[in-house]
């Protein structure tokens, strides 16, 4: 193994966190288990450095190890000092000390990592009371200064908020806010916006940006995503399997990667991040296999709420032709995930039709419905959730086989099946919870196609895998897709995700449509201001370009759907917004080219 | 099929060989055996049967008389009778938890996956019977119908067990119809009774089972409870309740006849706690 130690040569100042050949055993009934073997790091004073790797690689386990916050059945050898101190084998009240007021910690689910039932200022007042012994009042001034530092809007309002309350982004602020509240000097971020809509991972990683220009904060920051850390890293280190790989400079080390480990991770940012790889073709006048016409799909409140219903999706039309590829983008709560549960008649819309190669399944009879569905297939976001825990891969696979009534020989369907989606045939006598997340998805992706559909909905297939699994995903969507002909109506958040596989990609913003256009007209000339908005949002691995991007970043989240701004919904983040928009609603109009969109403005913007 | 069965069986061995490594279950499960054989063989085993008087040792304290463990008041065997109550509570407990289960997942599981106003109906049916005094149902069942007989025990107990199995059953299975693989069986052609029966019963299973473990000690304890009441078994039959209760009313001249059934129902819940803490265990992979 090469010298996996970044030591003084490399970072002169004295450093504030140095790991010294840390190792993570964990005592499992099947055996030891490292997680994290010798690894060697040092983070000086007001630098940043990124730890990237694949899931399960040890990343998260390297520093929780280091903050003392491992369960009892990890083993943890080595040394880890923090300005000099030891931390390992320290008393925990001891550690209390560092944690929290010499390292802070952002972790990646903002909703898990605050506690529900405390309002914002009551967790952020703990926090700041526990490390510094102050009056309330003075915690709760300080409290709001935190909110502030970290642009939280509508600060003061804030404080007396729950966690639920608030949008993933601002909660992600709260969590930011919680780990500055003891004035720490490295900050460490466990995938601080993996479960983030890219626009707000922008403003995440801008925030982050300004912080350390501002305060000169040390920076941990750990992804699994390359072109996420290009933007802020000044140096990065990459592991695998609880090894360094490889460490280094940020644009050295993307320009030219020396393991051929890092080569597939930087292969796989820049094939994903990249806007201008090519699209598929548009079909011309294929029929149309799938239609939603004016679909509206509205959710009635939770008794004891009054209002209106939620009106999850408005209006939306389109048609999916033979052989096509269309792709659904919009940030969470846009209505992707309503609208492939409607395309598939899971739930039955409040208004318009859906129409399967020409006839309505909401008005078919039940046996009918179920036979029509074998057309009609589905990918789900969540890999392991969407396989049944006690049945092995084979029978699920099977299963719709046999609800076709198809049984012959199906241990040969299966198998060929499993080989299409390139997986081992001897797993189909595994459990789900024995694969992996990109061996669970394709167990998904088997089960859907052993009926040989015709349809495709993939809704957010790819969100939950690690680069290097979605990029084999795509590619291997993409040779389905040629080989048998399928269509797919593709649902992401990750634009340049949608453009490598789809002809023509639908904008979707609060359950309404904003943009329609052949994928390659769309990404090269964005009419509409939220796709430009969103088209900005794509990181970058260029680490010349990255904190530049950063910088311009847009405030500004998504308005809760149940209570959508008048006029056009997107206006109150629009950058070309006028009081106009707020009285008309725009409507769907043809901007010639095979294009549409829902914009007031969009004739005049530059 | 018996490829799928064999694939089944495998998940079973999983668990199986956690519950091994937790020697304290496993010394409840060897015990309960014994206890289970003891109370099966037993009354064979001995020259005495369970109403036969011994004219000649009445309330012959242990030892003595060829009497292991004693006699009571009118002679008969207490080792016997001991073993004989064992047999017919550990019988009332796993029917009356059979009846219950069955009910209560059915109920349970057909609920929460309906949902909306026949979720509604069933479970508002569940809270009146939650809301009837149940000493008080037993009471006039038992005057309805002749006293002691097994059947209306069995009624009795099963119609008030079934209700926190429905309650467990239906909270789990709305969690379960929320995860993706029940849309996926869906999108798959699968009809309603088809989810129901391959994804979601299997799938609440497993909490159940353990919950079962738990379900037959209550259930023995009731039929002791009621037989010690005299609403249970009748003269000259005995349970373990019925035992108990001749034994305390003969506490202080004879503690033997309360101490001996006493001890055996104590052991047997407690066997049945403990297994069942281990089977919760033991279904429980995140654990490992």
């Amino acid at each position: 193994m090469p010298s996996t130690r970044v030591t003084a040569e490399q970072a002169p100042r004295a450093p504030l966190l140095s790991l010294e050949r840390l190792s993570v055993t964990f005592a499992t009934p099947a055996g030891a288990v490292e997680a994290v073997r010798a690894v060697s790091l040092a983070v000086a004073p007001g630098e940043c450095l990124a730890v990237v790797g694949e899931s399960g690689a040890g990343k998260s386990q390297l520093f929780l190890a280091a903050l003392g916050l491992l369960p009892a059945t990890a083993q943890v050898s080595g040394s880890a000092c923090f300005n000099g101190c030891e931390l390992l084998g320290q008393p925990a009240r001891a550690l209390d000390r560092v944690r929290g007021a010499g390292i802070g910690m952002v972790f990646q689910d903002p909703l898990t990592s605050l506690t529900p039932h405390l309002t914002v200022g009551a967790q952020l007042c703990e926090v700041i009371r526990a490390h510094a012994p102050r009056a309330r009042h003075a915690a709760a001034a300080r409290a709001l200064a935190l909110l502030q530092r970290v642009h939280l809007p509508d600060a003061e309002q804030r404080l007396g908020q729950y966690p639920y309350e608030l949008s993933g982004g601002m909660r992600q602020r709260v969590g930011i806010a919680l780990a500055l509240a003891g004035d720490p000097q490295l900050l460490i971020a466990d995938e601080p916006t993996t479960a983030l809509d890219v626009t707000v991972q922008a403003q995440i990683l801008a925030l982050l940006l300004e912080l350390r220009a501002s305060s000169g904060l040390a920076l941990v920051l750990i992804s699994h995503d390359l072109g996420v850390v290009a933007g802020l890293a000044e140096r990065v280190l990459v592991m695998r399997a609880g090894r360094v790989v490889e460490s280094g400079a940020v644009g050295a080390l993307l320009a030219a990667p020396h393991d051929p480990y890092t080569q597939e991770l930087v292969r796989a940012a820049r094939a994903l991040g990249d806007a201008a790889a090519p699209s598929p073709p548009c079909a011309g006048s294929a029929p149309e296999l799938l239609a939603l016409e004016q679909v509206a799909v509205r959710f009635a409140r939770r008794a004891g709420l009054r209002g209106a219903p939620l009106a999850a999706l408005s209006d939306v039309s389109l048609a999916l032709r033979a052989g096509e590829a269309l792709g659904i983008v919009g940030e969470s709560g846009a209505g992707k995930s309503t609208l492939a549960r409607a395309a598939l008649a899971l739930l039955r819309p409040a208004a318009g039709r859906v129409v399967w190669l020409g006839r309505e399944p909401q008005l078919l009879p039940r046996a009918q419905l179920r036979a029509l569905r074998r057309d009609v297939q589905l990918i789900f976001q969540d890999p392991l959730g969407s396989l049944d825990p006690r049945l092995t891969v084979g029978e699920i696979i099977a299963e719709p086989l046999a609800v076709h009534g198809e049984p012959e020989a199906p241990g040969a369907r299966v198998n060929a099946e499993l080989l299409r989606v390139g997986l081992d045939p001897q797993l189909s006598q595994r459990y789900p919870h024995q694969l992996s997340g990109g061996q669970c998805q394709r167990v998904g992706l088997a089960r859907a196609l052993v009926l040989k559909p015709r349809v495709l909905v993939c809704d957010e297939p790819l969100s939950s895998l690690d680069m290097q699994t979605q990029e084999q995903m795509v590619q291997l969507l993409g040779v389905l897709r040629a080989e048998h002909a399928l269509s797919l109506l593709f649902i992401s958040h990750n634009l340049a995700l949608v453009r490598r596989l789809c002809a023509r990609v639908l904008v979707l913003y609060l359950g309404r449509m904003m943009e329609l256009a052949p994928a390659a007209a769309l990404y090269e000339r964005p009419l509409h201001p939220y796709t430009r908005e969103l088209l900005a949002a794509i990181p970058s691995t260029d680490p010349q370009v990255e904190p530049g991007r950063l910088r311009q970043v847009r405030p500004g989240e998504a308005p809760s759907p149940q209570s959508p701004p008048s006029g056009c919904v997107y206006r109150t983040r629009c950058a070309y917004a006028l009081p106009l928009c707020a009285e008309r609603v725009p409507v769907w109009e043809d901007s010639g080219a095979g294009r549409a969109l829902a914009c007031l403005r969009w004739r005049e913007l530059p | 099929m018996t490829e799928a069965l064999l694939l089944q069986g495998r998940w079973w061995n999983a668990a199986g060989r956690r519950f091994r490594h937790n020697g304290l279950a496993c010394t409840a499960l060897a015990l309960l055996t014994l206890l289970m054989l003891a109370a099966l063989l037993g009354p064979w085993l001995s020259h005495w049967r369970f109403d036969s008087l011994d004219w000649q040792h009445l309330g012959q304290p242990p030892g003595g008389g060829g009497h292991w463990l004693g006699t009571d008041r009118l002679g008969r065997d207490l080792l016997v009778r001991t073993l004989y109550g064992l047999r017919l509570s550990l019988l009332v407990g796993l029917l009356a938890s059979s009846v219950s289960l069955v009910i209560g997942v059915s109920w349970g599981a057909l609920a929460g996956f309906s949902g909306g106003r026949v979720d509604g109906w069933m479970m508002r049916f569940v809270d009146v019977m939650y809301a009837l005094p149940y000493l008080f149902v037993v009471i006039i069942l038992t005057t309805l119908f002749p006293r002691g007989s097994l059947t209306v025990l069995l009624v009795a107990l099963g119609a008030v067990g079934w209700l926190t199995t429905a309650r467990i059953v239906r909270a789990q299975t709305l969690a379960l119809k929320q995860r993706e693989f029940i849309d996926a069986a869906r999108v798959s052609g699968v009809s309603g009774a088809g989810i129901l029966r391959r994804h979601v019963v299997p799938n609440v299973l497993g909490p159940v089972v353990v919950y079962a473990t738990l379900v037959v000690p209550q259930m023995i304890l009731a039929e002791s409870f009621l037989s010690f009441l005299g609403l249970g078994v009748q003269e000259p039959q005995a349970s373990l309740g019925s035992l108990v209760y001749g034994g305390a009313q003969e506490m202080e001249s004879a503690p033997w006849m309360l101490l001996v059934p006493a001890s055996v129902l104590v052991l047997l819940l407690l066997c049945l706690n403990l297994l069942g803490d281990g089977l919760r265990d033991a279904f429980d992979p995140r654990d490992s």
